[in-house]
Parts: C-alpha cells; structure tokens; sequence
C-alpha cells in the first residue's frame, strides 16, 4: 500500500464492547492488524469472533470501545461504509442470494455502471466477465454467471463469497471461517489467496477453527473466549500445539485426543 | 474438480465473451425452453394465451376487433399501472394493502386541491403527487423501524385512508360522498390531455383514411384514439421492467427481497430502497387516481375499492413470489391484461359475468402453484 501511514495499523480496536439487549457478546476485545499482516481469531464456539468482525465490517455498531481505521476514530453506519473504507468481508453466513444470478450476487451493491446522468445501466458483459474471471482463479469453473447461486454447493457458494470480497477488498479482507466447506484444492487456493493478498500490502483477518490454516499463513494470533481477548502472539512465540491447547481450553481437548487415539 | 464426459456434446456459448470460450463440459447447452422456464413472467404469457383461446373460441367476434381491444385494455391499463408498483414492491419483499384506498384518498386531495382549493391543474397534481410520495415514505418508514409485516401496517392504512376519504369528503363537499365538478374546474390544456381522454387521435384518423382500421361511413374511425391510461400502462411497464432488469436499482430491489440482510451486508441501502418501492406504490395510485378522477370529472369515497387485492393477483399471476426476490414487471403487465380480458370478456360471452371471480380465484391458485414450481426449477432448490 501506498497510502497507509508507516505506522498506524490498518485497523485497530481498543476495549470493544457489544451487547445485544441482556446478552455480552463482546466484552472489552482488542487487536489491531497492520498492512502487509494475517492476523488469525481463534476461538471456540460463540467467544465473539463472528461479533467482533460484524463489528469492523460494519453491521453491528460497538455499544462502546475505540474503532481506529489507520490511526482515525471511525463509526460505520452500515456496512457500505466499510466497504468504501476498503474493507470486504467474507461472512460466515456469506451474505448470498439464493434466487439471484452468480452475477448479480457477486457485484450486489457494487455493480458496475455504464452511461450517464439518469440513465445508467449495469454493464453486464464486464461484470459476467470479471465473475467468471475470479471464480476460475480461485479454481471454480463456473458453468453460466445467470446461474442461480441456490443451486450452486455450499463450497461453490463460499468462494463466490471469497472471489467477491478479494476482489471488492482494497485494504483490508476479513474471513470468516471461509474453508469450513471447501475441498482440500479449494482450502489451499484461499490459503494461497491469502498469502497473495498479503504480498499485495492488504491487512487479512482470518478465521479458522483449523489450527494448521491458521498456522500455516497467520502472522499474528489473536485468541477470544467468551468476549474477551486472551491473548495475541506472534508467530515466533506460539507453537502450533500451544496454539492448539490455548484455542480450545487445554486439558479437556488432550483427554479427548487420548481417547480417539491422539488423532485430533 | 471431478469432470465427466457424458456432456460433451457441448455447443457454442451463448454469450459473446471470450472467457467462455473454453466450456465447460459439465454444461448441457440450455436448451431455449429451458431458458424460458428461468423466466418468471412465463406462466403469465401462457395464461394470456390460454385465456386468449378460450375467448377466441366462446366469445363474440367483436371482442377481438380493434374497439373490443380497446374495452378490454382500458381496466387492465389502470389495473397494470397498480400492478407494477406492487410487483416490485413485492420482489423487495413488502406489500401494500393501502394501495386502494390511496387512490380514493388522492382522489379526494386532488378534487379538493381544484374545487376547493381553487388551485390550477399543474399545481394540484403536483401536489397531490408530493403528499402521496409522504404518505408512501411513511408506509415504509413504519416498516422498517418497528419491523412489523408490511402486510398488517399498510393493512392499518387501507382502513386509515378509506375512513378519512370519507370524512374528506363530507367536508369537501358538506355532507355528500361525492365531489363533482373537478372536470369542469380542472380546465382544459396540454397538462389535462396528458392525464385525460385519448392520445394518438390524428394516427387513428390517418390509419382510417388509409383504411388499415375500420371506419364508420362518414369516415371517422370507430376508434378515435388510444386512452391515455394505456399509453401510461405501457411507458411504466417498459421502464419497470428496464430498472429491475438492466440498473443498479434494480438489483437491489432483488436483493432487498430476497434477504434483507444478506443485501445489507453485501452494502445495498435495503431500507431505501424498501422505502422508495413504498413511495413509488402510493404515486401509481395516486396517478390512477388522477387518471379516473379527471374522466370521471368527480371522484367518490369508493374510488379504488378492492384495487389492492386485484393489483396484488395480477402482480402473482404475473410471476412474483409472495416471499419475495423473485418476480418481474412485464410479468405483472400480462397479469393485469389477463385480468382486463376476463372481466370484460365475460360480456362477451354468453357466460353470466358472476362467473368472473370464480375464474380470477382460479387463475389466483394455478399461478401460485405454477410459480412455485418454477421457482424449485430454476434455482434447483433442493
Ligand atoms: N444478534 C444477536 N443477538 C443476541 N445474541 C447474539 C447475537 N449475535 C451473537 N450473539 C451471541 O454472542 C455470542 C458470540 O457469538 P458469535 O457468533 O460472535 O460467536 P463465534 O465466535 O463466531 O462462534 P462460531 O465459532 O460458532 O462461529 C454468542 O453467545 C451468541 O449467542
Ligand atoms: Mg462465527
């Protein structure tokens, strides 16, 4: 990147509290990611993460905690403003619609627009081209862009939502938990993805219940339990079954692997 | 990825881009029929047909002469300009009961505007379009902040409007139900042809001159002209259909409806776009209004009744999911000649035209079951 400051992360959020009516689901979460970094969130089962990004993609507004966006406060109203801050996100849910075209689904809210004044029309031949583009390089031969993405499989369905928020992503890209339904060429094409995005001088954060995805391309570790941050750790200073054990409370997860004949 | 051989057949792509060029062999080339079936307004053209034959086949002949078109086009223009407006009100997944009593509500503003109001022609209709238009956003406003079905607010409204156009109406008029007298004051002039009587008159005198159309024998057309009402029906069903298919707008009117949130996410402005379908729907009944009040030269509290059930069915029959993010303009365009062709068919025939709800109920439930199973074909729900 060309235009971040040296110094000032990408993203930074001190001390982000969100709840929603009686429940905490994030209480006091920090971490920040820098150009050119991965930072993986780990974490069981409901500690927060898919909060804490709908925190920074924009749909949730913190109920208190700073929100920087290199070195600036920033309160998003919806998640258009992120996205025209540069940050795209891959929801776990991803954010799809069954009944409309791969096409449509993929450029949904930021179709490409010919023309001029009041009439102005989506340029369909770029935006078909672009999607089959994207899918086939992230490894999908898409058969028809008019397809609708209801009967596209689930792991087709995630890489539209990946190829898109790559693609839309300028600065920031946020995953979450996007392999939980891809093949094992599909798992390492995001893996790659990542590492590329990096190279490119975007920040990534990166969700995985998968200790060796993470591993393998995260710089940095940023681990939740129930709402709060336990710790962030480089890379240098974590092994991956330190990292293992931290991520799902230890001891528990080790008699469980004896009693499957330590394959977990 | 696994590939099989079996579909190699494989032709040439339909579209010209060059990244297809390389096909897919998993791809059987989509045969037109099937390419028709993805299209939702399908059922509608087939039920026109249907409907077409039957009449062709029961009623008098003069139906299908260029006079019966026209008697058969004048409701199903007025009907279609609603029907539209609650089809892509319907793909962004709202509804609007109040559209009905809306038209006798901007009725009775417009009238009053005129008669009471003393205010000319331009000036009333812009008005009353401006309040229609608040009305509309606070529809829609009430939607999305309390969340409610749009179904039981704009059902509050039906009643709402219907109540105070009555009320309206007894104080316009000092206790009658009818306020006459707006065609008079309403003058005449570019604007009123614009909304009133027939458009296109010089054509159908030049077509009888040449004899492409019948005449009477002193040589006026036995058609003199195209209500305007159609030509408005026509205009808004080209330009519904242009914004939903080929704009921006479009695509977020399908996006809102087919999951708010997922389209929110993705960065469309769901709520306002939900909230211009709601001001667009109350305009179209508002221009109905104006259109059948400036005919009528008078307009009454039972204007429109029934209008949003009507616009409802021709927008289903026309191909629109009552869930929504599925549906089409041009779909509910047929929906509404459909409509149009039976009620006054009828008369046509020899059938007793009671007969006519029983058909609409009938046409209602083939629709639905209809688009139904399109919809589980074309996107391969499973
Ligand atoms: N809209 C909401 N309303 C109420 N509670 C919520 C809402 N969203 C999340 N929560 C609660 O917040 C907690 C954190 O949920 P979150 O989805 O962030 O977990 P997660 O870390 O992403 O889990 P997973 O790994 O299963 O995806 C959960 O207990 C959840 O029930
Ligand atoms: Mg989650």
């Amino acid at each position: 990147m060309t235009t971040a400051p040296e110094q000032a992360p990408l993203i930074e959020v001190r001390d982000i509290v969100k709840h929603f009516g009686s429940v905490i689901a994030l209480s006091g979460v920090s971490l920040k990611v820098s150009a050119g970094e991965v930072l993986c969130l780990l974490g069981d089962n409901g500690a927060g993460k898919s909060t804490l990004i709908k925190t920074l993609s924009g749909c949730h507004k913190p109920s208190s905690g700073e929100f920087l966006v290199e070195g600036r406060p920033v309160a998003f109203s919806s998640p258009r403003d992120a996205l025209d801050a540069g940050i795209a996100t891959v929801y776990q849910d991803l954010a799809m619609i069954p009944l409309m075209s791969i096409t449509r689904n993929f450029f949904m809210g930021r179709e490409p627009i010919r023309g001029f004044g009041l009439l102005k029309w989506i340029d369909f031949d770029l935006a078909h081209a672009v999607t089959r583009d994207e899918m086939h390089r992230i490894g999908i031969d898409i058969r028809d862009p008019h397809q609708a993405v209801g009967t596209l499989s689930g792991g087709e369905r995630q890489c539209v939502a990946i190829a898109r928020a790559v693609y839309f992503g300028a600065k920031v890209l946020i995953l979450d938990e996007p392999t939980s339904a891809l093949g094992v060429a599909q798992t390492s094409m995001v893996l790659k993805y990542i590492n590329l995005v990096r190279a490119k001088g975007l920040g990534v954060i990166f969700i995985t219940h998968n200790v060796r995805h993470a591993y393998a391309v995260g710089d940095r570790f940023t681990v939740l339990n129930r709402g709060k941050t336990l710790g962030t750790y480089a890379k240098s200073g974590i092994a991956m079954d330190e990292l293992q054990n931290l991520m799902a409370g230890g001891k528990e997860l080790q008699a469980v692997s004896e009693e499957l004949g330590g394959t977990v | 990825m696994t590939t099989s051989t079996a579909d190699l057949a494989a032709g040439p792509s339909r579209s010209a881009d060059p990244a297809a060029e390389a096909r897919d062999e998993r791809l059987r080339r989509v045969s037109l029929i099937a390419r028709l079936m993805r299209r939702p307004e399908l059922g509608a053209v087939a039920g026109l047909v249907l409907v077409t034959i039957f009449f062709a086949l029961t009623a008098n002949p003069a139906m299908f002469t260029l006079a019966g078109l026209m008697t058969v086009l004048s409701p199903a223009g007025q009907l279609g300009i609603l029907a539209i407006a609650a089809a892509l009100l319907m793909i962004g997944g709202e509804f609007d009961l109040s559209i009905g009593s809306m038209i006798a509500f901007a009725g009775l503003v417009f009238g009053a505007l005129i008669v009471v109001g003393d205010l000319p022609l331009l000036a009333a209709i812009v008005a009353t379009f401006v309040f229609a238009g608040l009305m509309g956003a606070v529809n829609g406003q009430i939607v999305i902040r309390t969340r409610l079905p749009s179904f039981i607010v704009t059902l509050a409204f039906l009643f709402i409007l219907r109540g105070l156009s009555l009320v309206g109406l007894k104080w316009a008029t000092g206790g009658s139900t009818q306020l006459r007298g707006i065609g008079d004051k309403a003058g005449e002039g570019l604007i009123r042809e614009l909304f009133s009587g027939q458009a296109l008159e010089p054509l159908f005198a030049w077509l009888a001159k040449a004899d492409w159309i019948a005449k009477f024998p002193n040589g006026t057309p036995t058609v003199t002209g195209v209500p305007v009402s159609i030509l408005w029906f026509l205009a808004i069903a080209a330009l519904a259909t242009y914004v939903l298919l080929r704009t921006r707008f479009g695509n977020w009117i399908f996006a809102a409806g087919g999951d708010p949130n997922a389209a929110r996410n993705s960065g469309v402005p769901v709520n306002l776009v939900k909230t211009t379908l709601f001001v667009l729907t109350a305009c179209a009944a508002t221009l109905v209004a104006i259109l059948t009040v400036l005919d009528a030269g008078s307009t009454d509290a039972r204007r429109g009744f029934q209008k949003e059930f009507e616009a409802i069915i021709a927008a289903v029959i026309g191909g629109c999911l009552l869930t929504g993010g599925y549906g089409s303009a041009i779909g509910a365009f047929f929906g509404a000649i459909i409509f149009g062709m039976v009620s006054i068919g009828l008369t046509y025939t020899s059938f007793d035209s009671d007969w006519f709800q029983v058909f609409l109920g009938g046409m209602l439930l083939l629709a639905v079951l209809f688009n139904n199973y399109i919809r589980r074909k074309a996107t391969g729900e499973r």
